[in-house]
């Protein structure tokens, strides 16, 4: 079964050609074409996961692609326990997201553009997770930034979408710059694209340790750009602009998280290369405390989610830099689940309410149980509480850190934790609880159908429970499965699972007493700490930075080469060169109608003349020519006689 | 006198020049042809008389001559067939009329 896990991303891109070449003016036909592509490569996903369950080994399958002078390029597939666990992750989200979609995309004119793209992006996906070789994840990679880009930009008549899809795709190159730089380097380093080839250089040694950190930097270049890390991370926010069910499934459960399985996936490289570890883990650790104090104040529901996974991805990335390939990977695994599950809530409520402001819903918790009731069990395991699945692997990152010897991320993290459980459960009090803000839009609002809602229970679900092969005390749990060279069983830390809990918990408490009971004025609050407030609620100002140093010196640069470069100097000699021929064209039509004309008119005027000339000898009467024939004769004997 | 061989060709050269002027003078197609004839019948008295003098008690002028005879005959019968049809499509067998080979 493993030789034909291709299968599993092929069935989505059949469905992508169906739909656009066949089925596209059906639109149920479509989004069912989609969907039954998506669950049967779930099924065929859980026989795989099956498989390597029972034999934890990695298997290879490979071709060669191209033999170029001795250097082979291969494609292929590279099939271990990280690749079951992204295979199970990548599937199921992308199912639930596609069945969701059916009732929130509704009535959209592009209803079967929305499938055919979702399938694309399934396969993408599906693809960069199996892919054996840097340059098979590179064309995977560009693929699902196509995609991202596509779907971000779904509705483009709105400019803001339009434009957010351009930022998202000219954000991400900019980190895959550097991402073929890094390629390039590792590869002529150690000479191949394979994975496995590399990782056994690397561990031999054959590679200078100076120039695998370059390469590893610059590979994670790519990493911060797709997992919108600092300073890449603008993009994400402005994401939200597209359909939320693509919000849940690229921006939040798989696509962001492909930077995050890129540094797992070349983890060898990183343990071999301690430098590019340290600031890997650093700019993790950073991009999970901004990006969360961004989220402490921001009031469009999904941007808040954003950050939030910014923020949480900065988690995975500090924890993989720090050595926790367990950890990393097992956050990603039970991230995927809870955060897609807050954005469908998310897009649930939007869709009853029609607006993004969280302070124009409230008070929504009567009218909506289902959505309601899953967006608190998502908030609690991303917060942390015992015994959902945030809890398990946000203690299992904690732990890694605590074992680190400088103490700033495990500082850090459990700060950030604090952070998580307070915007969490703002968003749940403003939306939920509290009295209906806007009377007319709460009127209007009611549950959504049963397609989404049981997308949220399915998902709710797997947010309590998909944790639970984490557990510390199973000792043929998760680390058991997922780990790099040796299982590492983290003891469990009473102490540290305590504090994480009180520093979650007090989250929520404060978030409680500031929005629900309102005991702590948020205004007060606000205006007493009117500066930070300030600075959080502009994101710190990022995009006014990027805009005054990269943006508009870019866009300056750009008018000067236009309008002193290109009209001044390209126009200039364009349209000389242009006067010129036109010049050159005059004299040389002189020269034909003059002299080419001329001799061939004469030709025929002389031709002719003679021709008129000769033509009276031709009388037509027989009695002439015959005596010209006589005459002649005559003339032959007289010249012989003589 | 004694008719002799240079005779019978000053006799034979008046008639075939009769001819020739008749055939290059004469407008009446039938004129024309009949100076044909005359210049057919120059030719067969050279035929004939180079036979009885150069060779004689052999009959090859002579047989020649009734072979061209002949054949005069048949000539004569094609292009009278031919004055006739021009008779009828020029309403005369004048041949100055007769300028269809003109540019």
């Amino acid at each position: 079964m493993l030789a034909n896990a291709w299968i599993i991303p092929l069935l989505p891109l059949t469905a992508f050609v169906v739909i656009v070449f066949f089925t596209h003016r059906n639109q149920r036909l479509s989004s069912f074409v989609s969907i039954g592509a998506i669950c049967l490569s779930w099924v065929l996903a859980l026989v795989v996961i099956g498989s390597v369950l029972k034999n934890p080994v990695s298997s290879e399958f490979k071709f060669t692609w191209l033999n170029l002078l001795g250097f082979k390029v291969e494609m292929g597939m590279l099939i271990d326990s990280l690749t079951a666990v992204m295979l199970f992750v990548v599937c199921t989200v992308s199912m639930l997201v596609h069945i969701y979609s059916v009732g929130y995309m509704h009535g959209d004119p592009r209803f079967s553009r929305f499938f055919s793209f979702l399938s694309l992006f399934s396969f993408s996906m599906l693809g960069l997770i199996l892919a054996n070789n840097f340059l098979g994840i590179f064309v995977f990679w560009e693929l699902v930034g196509l995609t991202s880009y596509l779907l971000i930009g779904f509705w483009f008549e709105k400019k803001v979408a339009s434009d957010a899809g351009k930022k998202a795709f000219i954000t991400t190159r900019t980190g895959d710059l550097g991402f073929i730089v890094g390629i390039l380097i590792l590869t002529t380093a150690a000479g191949t694209f394979n994975f496995r080839e590399m990782f056994h250089a690397v561990e031999a040694g054959h590679i200078p340790v100076a120039l695998l950190t370059l390469g590893a930097i610059f590979l994670f270049a790519g990493a911060v750009g797709k997992s919108a890390q600092f300073p890449l991370h603008v993009w994400l926010p402005d994401a939200m602009e597209g359909p939320t069910p693509v919000s849940a499934l690229i921006h939040a459960a798989t696509m962001v998280a492909a930077g995050v399985y890129l540094v797992a996936r070349t983890m060898t490289i990183y343990m071999a290369a301690e430098n590019a570890a340290i600031v890997v883990a650093s700019i993790g650790c950073f991009t999970a405390f901004l990006a969360a104090s961004i989220g402490l104040v921001q009031n469009d529901i999904k941007r808040v989610l954003a950050y939030s996974t910014i923020s949480q991805l900065g988690y995975m990335i500090m924890v993989l830099g720090l050595g926790g390939y367990t950890a990393g990977t097992f956050h990603l695994y039970t991230h995927a689940f809870f955060k897609a599950l807050l954005f469908l809530g998310a897009g649930s409520v939007i869709h009853a309410m029609h607006t993004n402001d969280i302070w124009d819903m409230g008070g929504l918790y009567p009218k909506m149980k289902t959505t309601a009731i899953t967006f608190i069990v998502a908030s609690l395991s991303i917060s942390g509480i015992f015994p959902l699945s945030g809890f398990w692997s946000k203690d299992e990152i904690l732990a890694v850190a605590s074992h680190y010897p400088n103490p700033i991320f495990l500082i850090v993290g459990t700060l950030v934790a604090g952070m998580t459980s307070f915007y969490m459960f703002r968003l749940c009090f403003v939306t939920f609880f509290g009295k209906p803000r806007d009377q007319h839009k709460f009127d209007h609002a009611h549950e959504s159908p049963k397609v989404m809602t049981i997308p949220l229970i399915v998902l709710a679900v797997l947010a309590v429970i998909a944790g639970w092969v984490g557990i510390p005390w199973l000792k043929h749990g998760y680390s058991a499965f997922v780990y790099h060279h040796e299982p590492h069983h983290a003891e469990p830390n009473f102490i540290l699972m305590i504090v994480s809990t009180l520093v979650a918990l007090s989250g929520i408490y404060l978030a409680y007493a500031m929005y629900y009971k309102k005991s702590i004025s948020a205004d007060k609050l606000k205006a007493k700490f009117s500066f930070i407030y300030k600075v959080l609620y502009n994101k710190y100002y990022f995009d006014e930075l990027y805009h005054a140093v990269i943006i508009n010196p870019l866009l300056k640069l750009c008018d000067f080469l236009f309008g002193r470069v290109d009209v001044g100097v390209v126009d200039w000699l364009v349209n000389r060169a242009g006067r010129f021929t036109v010049f050159f064209s005059d004299v040389q039509e002189w020269f034909d109608s003059h002299i080419v004309d001329g001799a061939v008119n004469g030709t025929a005027f002389v031709t002719r003349g003679i021709g008129s000339g000769l033509k009276k000898v031709q009388t037509g009467q027989l009695q002439n020519y015959a005596f010209v024939i006589f005459f002649g004769l005559v003339l032959i004997i007289i010249f012989k006689l003589m | 006198m004694v008719v002799g061989l240079t005779h019978y060709v000053i006799l034979s050269s008046i008639l075939f020049c009769v001819g020739i002027f008749g055939v290059l003078t004469r407008r009446n197609a039938i004129a024309i042809l009949m100076s044909i004839e005359l210049m057919f019948n120059a030719v067969n008295i050279n035929f004939v008389a180079f036979s009885k003098f150069v060779t004689p008690g052999e009959f090859i002028g002579q047989i020649f001559a009734i072979f061209v005879i002949t054949i005069a005959a048949a000539e004569a019968t094609v292009g009278l067939a031919i004055v006739l049809l021009i008779y009828r499509n020029f309403k005369g067998i004048n041949v100055d009329n007769i300028n269809l080979m003109k540019w």
